[in-house]
């Protein structure tokens, strides 16, 4: 028997929808940073899956990039939580409220 | 051993591996979001991204299963739980909600979302078919990526090197003591 893309398509939008329900319900800003790479990846897995179902290789290149952008995407938000842990003392998502009216 | 048997030999071998690597990479990112201690959420991300680099092997991708171990499960899981670590991990989360029925909203809107894309798939919206990168793959899927690199998408590759440095920069100013 053969694994057909549905199957993989299936396993990542399972992926991205657990990693939906991460950013809305935890309030660790760490652990919300961790959820949204988990769902650049479920997403890089439908890029890789529509890679060889198309026979071309543009679909890896862009998972590529993707790693490189979320690469760049966690030490920006990663220094973004460390400046803010030095202000506040905490990394919950609640207590950074300074625009709040 | 004839080329069909062959090749059922192989599909069989992906479909054992699928097997066994769907269902972790699913409860492994059930765990992360469950999970009470971020380190521990940051250890199961851990091995689901070794899950999903097991997939894109399966998927003829070699390169990028490299490229997310070193990067992905290497270096960004290092960062993080360099950063878990660096601002102390014993802090309880609240579990109090801060909006009411915020979590039951956030669960059932996901279920909507995973029942819209599951619908689209079954109604073969992506219509895909199985295909081969065997063509694609000729001399190596490392070699094909860097040429395809450095040819097709010279100007993202360039423009991704200096995203990259500016993200250095970033983090330099941002992780700066102030005096």
């Amino acid at each position: 028997m053969r694994v057909g893309p549905d199957a993989y398509l299936l396993v990542s939008a399972i992926l991205f929808a657990i990693g939906v329900v991460g950013v809305l319900i935890r309030r660790n800003a760490i652990v919300v940073f961790m959820c949204v790479e988990l769902m650049l990846n479920a997403v890089n897995l439908s890029f890789i899956t529509f890679a060889k179902t198309n026979g071309a290789l543009d679909g890896q290149v862009l998972a590529f990039f993707v790693m490189v952008v979320a690469a760049a995407e966690v030490v920006v938000g990663l220094g973004i939580l460390v400046a803010i842990f030095r202000k506040r003392s905490s990394t919950s998502v609640d207590d950074v409220n300074l625009l709040k009216g | 051993m004839s080329p069909i048997v062959a090749a059922t030999a192989s599909e069989n071998a992906e479909l054992l591996v699928f097997i066994v690597l769907a269902p972790l990479a699913v409860v492994t990112a059930l765990g992360m979001v469950l999970s009470r201690n971020a380190v521990y959420s940051a250890l199961l991300l851990v091995v689901n991204f070794f899950c999903l680099a097991g997939f894109y092997v399966l998927l003829e991708a070699q390169f990028v299963a490299a490229v997310q171990v070193i990067v992905y499960a290497g270096a960004i899981m290092v960062l993080f739980l360099f950063v878990l670590m660096l601002l102390g991990v014993g802090r309880q989360e609240a579990l109090q909600e801060t909006i009411r029925g915020q979590r039951p909203a956030a669960i059932l809107l996901s279920l909507g979302l995973l029942v819209t894309i599951i619908g689209a798939l079954a109604a073969g919206v992506f219509d895909a078919q199985p295909a081969s990168l065997a063509a694609a793959n000729e001399g190596g899927n490392v070699e094909a990526v860097g040429r395809l690199l450095f040819t097709h998408y010279t100007f993202a590759f360039e423009t991704a090197g200096i995203l990259l440095v500016v993200a250095a920069v970033g983090a330099l100013v941002l992780g700066k003591r102030r005096p």
